[in-house]
């Protein structure tokens, strides 16, 4: 059982990082035309039109808490004197807000997959394996929020949030996430999964938010030189 | 002055048959593939009618181009954050529906289908999902005024000129509009993309898609007005029309331009002012960005700009071509050619000679003789629905400069009529219209002849800050999913080229019959006969 610890989480995470790092600059360097999308709004619009924005931003805002409740140790929000309590009810009603959205979002957006013929034609293998891994880890997250607030009896912040952290300084911290509640043990294995993943599948699409459309000006100008160029004359223009 | 150079394109709609050749030739070529089964990269609509894909022209529903906020120009469809905001379901986005379902059939069931006392048909197939599918719409479905009047309503420019003359129309007056993406000097689709993918092209201004850049975030579909760019639901890319990009660096006209059997497209270079664009596209009144434009327009001619164009790195035969340049002398010299929808503010750069057949041909119907150039003017002025229609498209609705183009044209007829049948030229025709005959008989050289190397003036592609040895590396068409990887791709290259290449050994010993000059039997016309045959 100890050895299995050890490798869950001391050793796996250190693989999946080298898996995501190594396979995302593999997927960048080898396919950038592979970088996209893959809209099928060509095909439906009236779901998607619902789905697509509520699934997204729940999920944006389900990362934004992740980031404060991995990365903000509970000395900090008490040194901030932010009582616990406080912070555990923003963190339950926001945390099961945005959850619940993207829940509910990826809900109709799979609906729709199933449902609309020429979206459903568009599913590749890798969507596939993705979608039933990305539904099981955003279940497996809402539930540990929800059950957590119901009973009360685990603080992450003092388990799964220190083991994440000391993960950074290369120390990990096993018996901590060893003792968590399985729920979240489950979570955060399907998560590593879904990092693991990341690179091969459609979810490399989330680095492309083109966050620098906001700074650049409208009209984009390139020589015809510079565009032969791109990634040793692999810039095919239509 | 910063002076730039874009090849630009003119077509004269008088001589469009609506024959579709060039969308077929330009599908062949670019479009044939997975993914881009519904896309036209040229297509050739009837006007009035509601064009491809429908109704595209009503920008209050697709939100296209440019609109002026308190005097500065913003995509209509919002601009930076409120793109981002909508970046995962555009609201503005055209569906398959709106084009077209593309389809095909299964031919396999004329000739597997049980014996029956029925003939088998061959019934159509979804090209998207595969599944049978009833065909109630395509991308010319209106075609030569198909379908009756209720499909007139479809059509936003007609919606403008109001209801009663709807019917009216339809009797007199049609033509046909063949269009490309106009790869304009202020293109709302490159503004709309957030990845920066598409770019204008400093050399030539040829608006592309960086295929490794898109993220398919579509964007520029609701961007561009004109609807002429266009997502390839496989690879989850845009792609758009590329002027023949490979082509036009070899100085050769593009795929429609050199297959129209019409012969009315012509190419060449435009020099313009890139300091006055902005400003141009930003006129408060849509009637003044016509004049707007053509102020924006360089003349080649003028030492000035020779000087002020090599100062700003044109090649000293790009110049020289810009002179010779049919595009120019169209638009600018004889102002007969009109840009196509200016109000939506982008500064489209492929232009019309506006139709003045469908003007003569009610003409003669009424027994007049459709030539006389008193007759051809006084028609010119009482077809105003026609005329009013067509300002609609190339002018923002004044009808002056319309008018003052077709009574060039009317006036071209009256006199070159006199000439050929033998009567003295006179000069007062011309005079009517501000020209000179010889003026005159140049135009009628350009339009009526229409040479080929008259129509094509396009001067090879060189590299921006010469020397950039980058350049010769090639179009970059044979990278992984594009063109150049399919066999057949190689015939972009073979295109033109002369028979004995390198692009003739796909032919494997066999002839190219489109340059077999009929004479003879050379080798590999037929095939080798079997061993012991007949
Ligand atoms: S016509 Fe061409 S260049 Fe102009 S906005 Fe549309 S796609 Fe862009
Ligand atoms: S090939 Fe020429 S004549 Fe035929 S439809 Fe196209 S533009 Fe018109």
């Amino acid at each position: 059982m100890k050895h299995l610890q050890i490798a869950l989480w001391g050793v796996l995470p250190y693989l999946v990082l080298v898996l995501f790092v190594a396979g995302s600059a593999w997927r960048y360097r080898y396919d950038r035309f592979g970088l996209t999308t893959r809209s099928t709004q060509l095909h439906e619009s009236r779901l998607l039109g619902v789905g697509g924005p509520v699934f997204h931003f729940g999920l944006l805002f389900v990362v934004a808490g992740h980031v404060v409740g991995m990365l903000v140790p509970e000395s900090v929000t008490n040194a901030l004197r932010l009582p616990e309590s406080v912070y555990r009810e923003n963190a339950l009603v926001a945390g099961g807000a945005a959850g619940l959205a993207a829940v509910a979002g990826l809900g109709i957006l799979l609906w729709r997959r199933l449902r609309v013929p020429a979206v459903r034609r568009t599913t590749s293998r890798g969507d596939r394996l993705l979608y039933p891994v990305l539904a099981t880890v955003l279940l497996a997250g809402l539930w540990t929020t929800l059950a957590g607030a119901a009973t009360g009896s685990y603080d992450y912040r003092l388990g799964v949030s220190v083991w994440f952290r000391s993960l950074f300084v290369l120390d990990p911290d096993v018996p901590a996430m060893a003792h968590a509640p399985f729920a979240f043990q489950f979570h955060t294995a399907l998560g590593m999964l879904l990092f693991a993943l990341w690179p091969f599948s459609r979810l490399v699409h989330a680095f492309a938010a083109p966050l620098g459309y906001l700074v650049r000006p409208y009209i984009v100008y390139r020589s015809r030189g510079a565009s032969a160029g791109v990634g040793a004359g692999r810039g095919v223009a239509r | 002055m910063r002076v730039m150079a874009q090849i630009a394109m003119v077509m004269n709609l008088d001589k469009c048959i609506g024959c579709h050749t060039c969308s077929v030739t330009c599908k062949q070529t670019w479009t044939n593939r997975a993914g881009t089964e519904y896309v036209w990269f040229n297509n050739v609509e009837t006007r009035p009618g509601q064009g491809y894909p429908r109704g595209y022209e009503d920008q209050d529903r697709w939100k296209g181009g440019w609109r002026l906020a308190h005097g500065r120009l913003v995509p209509r469809a919002g601009g930076r954050v409120r793109r981002l905001a909508r970046l995962f379901a555009n609201p503005e986005l055209p569906l398959l529906d709106d084009y077209y379902q593309p389809w095909t059939y299964d031919y396999d069931n004329l000739t597997t289908a049980p014996l029956g006392d029925d003939v088998p048909t061959a019934p159509p197939r979804s090209l998207v999902d595969g599944r049978p599918m009833a065909v109630t719409w395509g991308p010319n479905w209106d075609d030569d005024l198909g379908g009756g009047p209720g499909h007139l309503a479809g059509d936003p420019v007609l919606r403008k000129i109001g209801d009663d003359v709807r019917l009216q129309y339809e009797q007199s007056f049609m033509f046909y509009l063949p269009r490309i993406c106009e790869h304009c000097l202020n293109p709302s689709c490159v503004a709309a993309c957030p990845s920066g993918a598409l770019y204008k092209r400093v050399e030539d201004g040829i608006v592309l898609v960086d295929q490794d850049r898109c993220r398919g975030w579509r964007m520029c579909v609701t961007g561009c007005p004109y609807k002429k760019v266009y997502f390839n639901h496989q690879t989850g890319k845009a792609e758009k029309c590329t002027m023949c990009y490979p082509r036009v660096e070899a100085g050769e006209p593009t795929v429609c331009s050199e297959t129209c059997v019409g012969r009315l497209r012509y190419l060449g270079v435009m020099l313009y002012d890139a300091d006055r664009v902005g400003e141009a596209a930003s006129v408060p009144r849509e009637e003044d960005l016509y004049p707007a434009q053509l102020g924006c327009f360089l003349d080649p001619g003028d030492p000035a700009v020779a000087s002020a164009a090599e100062a700003s790195g044109i090649p000293h035969d790009w110049v020289e071509a810009a002179r010779r340049s049919p595009v120019y002398s169209l638009i600018s010299r004889y102002r007969v050619a009109l840009p196509l929808h200016p109000e939506y503010r982008t500064m489209p750069m492929v232009w019309y000679v506006p139709p003045l057949s469908p003007i003569v041909d009610a003409l003669a119907e009424t027994g007049h003789d459709g030539e006389e150039v008193g007759n051809l003017f006084g028609a010119i002025e009482s077809l105003r629905i026609p005329l009013g229609y067509l300002a609609g498209l190339f002018t923002a609705g004044d009808i002056a400069p319309v008018e003052a183009a077709l009574r060039r044209l009317a006036a071209m007829r009256a006199h070159m009529r006199r000439l050929n049948l033998g009567e003295d030229a006179d000069p007062a025709i011309a005079a009517r219209v501000d020209m000179e005959p010889a003026q005159i008989e140049r135009m009628y050289r350009l339009l009526a002849l229409a040479k080929y190397d008259e129509r094509y003036v396009i001067p090879t592609a060189y590299a921006a800050g010469a020397g950039a040895g980058d350049a010769v590396a090639g179009c970059g068409l044979d990278a992984p999913g594009g063109p150049g990887m399919l066999e057949t791709g190689a015939g972009v290259a073979a295109f033109h080229a002369p028979p004995g290449t390198a692009a003739d050994d796909r032919l494997r010993g066999r002839i190219n019959l489109l340059n077999w000059d009929g004479k003879g039997l050379p080798a590999g016309l037929f095939p080798p006969r079997a061993e012991g045959g007949r």
